[in-house]
């Protein structure tokens, strides 16, 4: 019995290098291990990866293992599911946690499918009850919470979703590298190059205020009454995903996991829900103001301000003070 | 080409959701539902992919049979067949749901299967990856376009931060659609007329050797999230609220 981290790395432009959302999933690791009496290991796959393994032998954990291939240089669902399945064999892995990635929603299903198990994916907390962890996740693109549980046989297996966990939380010590080679055959899937579209044109992480807009301002004609309030506190006009979707803005206008992750001195979100998806590109902003009709909308959980009303009366009236504001 | 595209019925976006009073689910008396949206872009791509390189384009939606509502919809816009997998799909968790969906897709032999990336209630992202697997078909995931080349696919992933990667597969193969990859069409009268003399198949999960079995995870409480930051929330008319929203915005957090 068993934790295992599977840690991740990319190489987009160099050589490898970790997602630093991995670190969250190490101290995630680390703290369940304490909480159910178990050793807890790490394990980061790719090729040309020993820099990275090493960067793990100085934290508490029992092994470290560098899962080396050659046709596992470039990502493909098929090598990585195939050397994952004999690696949680290999460390008699009860629970295993990755961090809750695009790549990890490319292939944890398929691992677990390939053992009989399901993932319980994007985990934002969890507790233990009897001895056994209870993980908290999403429902409702964030409206309700769900405890779930795992049934049956480990392994089980598990993502953690960004900013559930604190990286600085990660215990020193020293671990072991073990070398692990697994098995593998050519994937069917031929991964081709990496790439940005143009160069985006807007920064929206320098800016020190956004005003962002989502749903709730319902067609493209409606966007002047935020870009008013954006104007009036000299802030860059950001969107949520289903806004560039819609075209009503472009893509680089775009806040959250697809998008931009910004933290400026103030967020104000106009109609914005705020599913999961949204609230990571965000949450780290200084002051937060939502103004959405919705008492019960996600993005109240983390404003610090809030007006909950019709946009399309509350925006206008919002420029009206501020203009005053300013004036003073 | 042969399409099979897979749709589930969610409550529509804006519904209040309330907790069941037996804390195990929502309260879905009163609710309306709609196609989840990343299924409406799956059925869109599908659609466009048969306009283009001709074949048919199949619905296939497990659910209650509320769902023939969404099931309707879809061949109003121009689905030529559904197959409909009446079922309660509580007792059903994410694996086993997949299998009632590759028992039905299995005798169809499709040349490419199309879900959207995730779903708007439960939310797993995972039923399309789940498929591919039982069925031995290659995937892609979070795709935001598609090319058909000769016996193989050419896709782009969306990865995170702005960045793509284009993706070879051969066919048959499995990809789950990203929400904007496409423009969606409305269903014209002429199509929802047509509508009614297309085929919607319906089997239930006994028909088709599928039973819940034991599940591998356990949903046991459904509940409000709780507040990470304590809101200050101003109310009364807009005017009153902005007002009061701008002093503390001048005054306490100091960002004016």
């Amino acid at each position: 019995m068993s934790i295992l981290v599977v840690m991740e790395q990319r190489a987009i432009q160099g050589p490898p290098a970790w997602n630093r959302m991995s670190w969250e999933t190490l101290a995630a690791g680390q703290q369940l291990a304490r909480e159910l009496g178990q050793p807890v290991s790490a394990a980061v796959l790719g090729q040309g990866i020993a820099g990275l393994a090493a960067e793990l032998a100085d934290k508490k954990l029992d092994h470290v293992y560098a899962v080396e291939h050659d046709l596992l240089k470039d990502y493909t669902p098929d090598t990585y599911t195939a050397a994952l399945r004999q690696l949680v064999e290999h460390a008699h892995a009860s629970i295993v946690v990755f961090p809750h990635t695009y790549q990890v929603r490319d292939f944890l299903p398929k691992l677990a499918t390939a053992l009989g198990r399901v993932a319980v994916s994007d985990v934002v907390a969890h507790r233990i009850e009897d001895g056994k962890p209870v993980l908290v996740r999403q429902l409702f693109q964030g409206k309700l919470n769900v405890d779930v549980r795992f049934a049956g046989d480990p392994p089980y297996f598990a993502s953690l979703q960004a900013g559930a966990y604190r990286a600085d939380k990660i215990e020193a010590g020293s671990a072991a590298v073990e070398k692990f080679a697994p098995q593998l055959t050519a994937s069917r899937i031929k991964p081709l190059e990496m790439f940005r579209e143009a160069a985006r044109a807007v920064d929206l992480t320098a800016a020190e205020i956004i005003v962002s807009v989502g749903r709730g301002i319902k067609e493209a004609d409606n966007i002047p009454i935020v870009q008013k309030l954006a104007d009036a506190l000299g802030a860059e006009l950001a969107a949520s995903r289903p806004i560039c979707d819609s075209g009503w803005l472009p893509m680089e206008r775009q806040v959250g996991s697809s998008g931009q992750t910004v933290a400026p001195k103030m967020y104000l979100a106009v109609g914005i829900s705020g599913a999961i998806q949204h609230l990571v590109g965000m949450k780290g902003s200084k002051t937060i103001v939502a103004i959405n009709k919705d008492a019960n909308a996600p993005i109240f959980e983390v404003a610090d301000y809030g007006i909950v009303g019709d946009l399309f009366q509350v925006v206008p009236a919002l420029v009206e003070e501020i203009k005053k504001a300013k004036g003073a | 080409m042969k399409i099979i595209v897979c749709i589930k019925q969610v409550p529509a976006r804006d519904s209040q959701l309330r907790v069941a009073p037996s804390g195990a689910w929502i309260q879905e008396a009163d609710l309306s539902y709609e196609i989840n949206e990343p299924d409406a872009y799956a059925l869109e791509e599908g659609l466009q992919l048969k306009e283009k390189h001709g074949g048919e384009v199949v619905v296939l939606c497990a659910g209650p049979e509320r769902a023939a509502q969404t099931i309707r919809e879809a061949l109003a816009k121009g689905a030529d067949r559904a197959i409909h997998i009446e079922e309660e799909l509580g007792a059903f968790d994410p694996l086993g749901a997949a299998r009632l969906l590759a028992a039905a897709l299995a005798p169809e032999k499709p040349d490419l299967v199309l879900t959207g990336l995730q779903s708007d209630d439960l939310g797993y992202g995972q039923t399309g990856v789940i498929l591919a697997e039982l069925m031995g078909l290659p995937h892609g995931t979070i795709i935001m376009q598609v090319e058909k080349l000769n016996g193989s696919i050419r896709v782009k992933r969306e990865l995170e931060d702005g960045w793509f990667q284009h993706v070879e597969m051969p066919l048959p193969a499995l990809l789950t659609i990203q929400s904007g990859i496409n423009k969606l069409r409305y269903a014209t009268l002429m199509g929802i007329k047509k509508a009614k003399g297309k085929e919607i198949r319906r089997v239930a999960a006994a028909d088709l050797g599928v039973a819940p079995g034991a599940a591998c995870i356990q949903l046991s409480r459904v509940y409000a999230p709780s507040r990470s930051k304590q809101t200050q929330l101003f109310e009364g008319p807009p005017k009153e609220a902005a007002a009061k929203l701008v002093e503390k915005l001048k005054f306490e957090a100091r960002v004016i």
